[in-house]
C-alpha cells in the first residue's frame, strides 16, 4: 500500500530540538477540520480532513435490516463499512474490501455500538459507510471521529459522541498521530477511541513495540488530543445547526430561509 | 438505476409540468444544472477532480504506472475505467461486486474517452512491447442525485486534464499527460411523450427512456448510449444530439477553464 523506495532508511524522524518532519513537536495534532452535513441523499454525513487525509462519513438509519436473517429482535445493529478510494493511495488500491477494510469496519462498528441506543430501534440497522478519498496513516481514527459527526447530524440517539486519535512511537519517542512517512518508518502505532464524557474506550489497536511506560504516555497523549477533537466534533455540529438571532427574526416572521 | 418508489403523487406532478415545459425544480427543459469542478482534489493521485453536477456529486481519480501492453497492441499504452457506486451515495446502492449499473456507467463513460481518441494511446507507449503507460480511471460516486453519466464524465475529462505522468517511474521531469480532444456528454430523460436535459433523480426515477450522446470540440458524435425500456423517434433522437451539441459546448468551457 505505502511507497517507501524514495525515503532513505536512516532517515531522522526527530531533530535534536525534538521537531519532527513536519514541524510538529511531539504532542501535537495535525491541523484537523470537520464539516458536518455534506451529502444530500444520506440521513446524516460528515467530511474531515486530518493532515492530508480526507475522508467522507456517512449514515443511514436506523431502517430495515438486510439480509433480514440478521435482525435482532431486541436492538439495532450498528454495521460499519470502511472503504479506501483506489486513488486514495499511491500505489492504487483494488477496489472492494480486503482483509484490513473488513477488520477496521468491524472494530468501527463496535465502537459505535458501544454508543448508540441500540435498544430504540429493535430490528433494524444503523448503517456507517466511512470513504477514504485519501490517505496519510490515521484514516481509521479520522473515520471515526467523521463518522461519529455524521451520526449525530443523522439524528441517531447515542450517549455520546466518540472521539478517535493515534499515538505511537518514532525514533524511539512517543509521539503523538503519526503520519504517513512517521507510520512506515516508526516502532509503533496505537490507535484508540473514546466516549469523551465517560473516558471508556470503544477501540484500541496496537502494533509494533512499546514499553509499559511508553504506552501509558502514548494513552495519555491520545487521551488529551481526543478531548480536543471532542471539541471539534461539537464545533463542527454547532455551526451546521446554530440559528442564528436573524435567523430565528425571520423565522418568528414567517419568513422562508 | 434505482429501485427506489417514486409516489404516485410525485410522479403526477412532474409529469404534469413536463408537459406544461416546466420542471420540479423550477428548470426549463434544456437547462442543465450547475457544474463545478475542483480539479487535483487528492494528492495521492496522479489526476484527480471532483465534479458536483447540483447535488450529484463525483470523485474521479486517475492513478498513472507502467507496465508490458497487451500484446496485440504493443505500441500502445493501456486505459482502464472503473465505477463504483458506494452505499454511501444513495440508500439503493449496496455493498459488494459491481452491478450491471456500476459496469454500464463505467463503460460508457470510457467509450466517450476511448472512442473520442482523447488521450492518444500511441503517445503512451514508452519501450515498444515492453513498457507503457497504464491509466486507472476511478469514477467514486459520493452523492446520488440523478444523472450519473454526465457528472462522471465531466469527472473523468477534468481528470485527465490535469493528470501528470509521473518521473519517478522513468525518469526526467512529470509530463502533463497529452489530451488531443474534449469529448462532452449530454443525457435526456424522455418522460411521457416530453424530453428534459440532465435530468434529476425523480425525473430520472419516472423516466421512460434515456439517451446519452457525446460530442467533440467541432460538434462530431463520438458516442451515445440509449438506455431504459421506452424508446426514441428518430425526430427526437435528432433533437437530442442537436441540444447536446449546444449545451455541451457551454459545459465544456468549464471543464477546460
Amino acid at each position: 500500500m505505502e511507497d517507501i523506495e524514495h525515503i532513505p532508511k536512516e532517515i531522522q524522524l526527530v531533530d535534536d530540538s525534538g521537531r519532527r518532519l513536519d514541524g510538529r513537536a511531539l504532542d501535537e495534532l495535525r491541523p484537523i477540520r470537520i464539516e458536518a452535513g455534506v451529502l444530500k441523499r444520506a440521513d446524516g454525513s460528515a467530511y474531515i480532513e486530518w493532515g492530508d487525509n480526507r475522508v467522507l462519513a456517512a449514515v443511514y438509519g436506523p431502517r430495515e435490516a438486510h439480509p433480514r436473517h440478521l435482525q435482532d429482535p431486541a436492538r439495532a445493529l450498528v454495521q460499519c463499512r470502511y472503504n479506501m478510494a483506489p486513488f486514495s493511495v499511491s500505489d492504487r488500491k483494488r477496489p472492494g474490501p480486503d482483509r484490513r477494510s473488513v477488520e477496521i469496519s468491524k472494530v468501527a462498528g463496535e465502537a459505535f455500538a458501544a454508543v448508540v441506543f441500540t435498544e430504540q430501534f429493535p430490528r433494524t440497522s444503523v448503517d456507517i459507510f466511512i470513504e477514504v478519498l485519501q490517505a496519510d496513516a490515521g484514516t481509521r481514527c479520522a473515520g471515526i471521529t467523521a463518522a461519529s459527526v455524521a451520526l449525530a447530524d443523522a439524528g441517531v440517539p447515542m450517549r455520546d459522541l466518540v472521539a478517535s486519535c493515534a499515538s505511537g512511537k518514532i525514533a524511539g519517542q512517543v509521539a503523538l498521530d503519526l503520519n504517513k512517512e512517521e507510520d512506515n518508518f516508526g516502532d509503533a502505532d496505537c490507535p484508540m477511541a473514546v466516549v469523551p464524557r465517560t473516558g471508556e474506550i470503544v477501540l484500541l489497536q496496537m502494533d509494533g513495540h512499546l514499553m509499559e511506560d511508553e504506552f501509558d504516555r502514548a494513552m495519555k497523549l491520545s487521551m488529551n488530543a481526543a478531548m480536543k477533537i471532542y471539541e471539534m466534533q461539537k464545533e463542527a455540529l454547532r455551526r451546521r445547526y446554530v440559528v442564528t438571532d436573524a435567523e430565528a427574526l425571520l423565522e418568528e416572521r414567517g419568513v422562508d430561509t | 438505476m434505482s429501485s427506489e418508489v417514486v409516489s404516485e403523487l410525485m410522479r403526477e406532478h412532474i409529469v404534469k409540468l413536463i408537459a406544461s415545459g416546466k420542471r420540479a425544480d423550477g428548470r426549463e427543459p434544456e437547462e442543465v444544472r450547475k457544474l463545478t469542478i475542483e480539479k487535483n482534489y487528492i494528492k495521492t493521485a496522479e489526476g484527480s477532480a471532483r465534479a458536483r453536477l447540483g447535488n450529484t456529486d463525483v470523485l474521479v481519480g486517475v492513478k498513472i504506472s507502467t507496465g508490458e501492453p497487451y500484446p496485440d497492441t504493443p505500441n500502445s499504452g493501456v486505459l482502464t475505467t472503473s465505477a463504483e457506486l458506494i452505499p454511501m451515495a444513495s440508500p439503493t446502492f449496496e455493498s459488494g461486486p459491481p452491478r450491471p449499473e456500476a459496469i454500464e456507467l463505467a463503460r460508457v463513460v470510457d467509450r466517450g474517452i476511448r472512442e473520442t481518441k482523447t488521450v492518444d494511446m500511441a503517445k503512451l507507449c514508452i519501450v515498444p512491447g515492453e513498457k507503457v503507460w497504464i491509466l486507472f480511471i476511478d469514477i467514486h460516486v459520493l452523492d446520488y442525485d440523478g444523472n450519473l453519466f454526465d457528472a462522471s464524465s465531466y469527472g473523468t475529462l477534468s481528470a485527465l486534464s490535469c493528470a501528470k505522468l509521473p518521473a519517478k517511474l522513468t525518469g526526467g521531469e512529470d509530463q502533463p499527460l497529452p489530451l488531443d480532444h474534449w469529448p462532452v456528454s449530454v443525457t435526456a430523460a424522455k418522460i411521457r411523450r416530453s424530453i428534459v436535459f440532465d435530468p434529476g433523480l425523480d425525473e430520472e426515477r419516472i423516466a421512460d427512456a434515456r439517451l446519452t450522446v457525446t460530442t467533440d470540440e467541432n460538434g462530431d458524435i463520438r458516442a451515445m448510449q440509449k438506455g431504459l425500456s421506452g424508446s426514441f423517434s428518430y425526430d427526437e433522437v435528432r433533437y437530442v444530439i442537436s441540444t447536446a451539441r449546444r449545451l455541451g459546448n457551454g459545459i465544456r468551457e468549464i471543464i477546460r477553464a
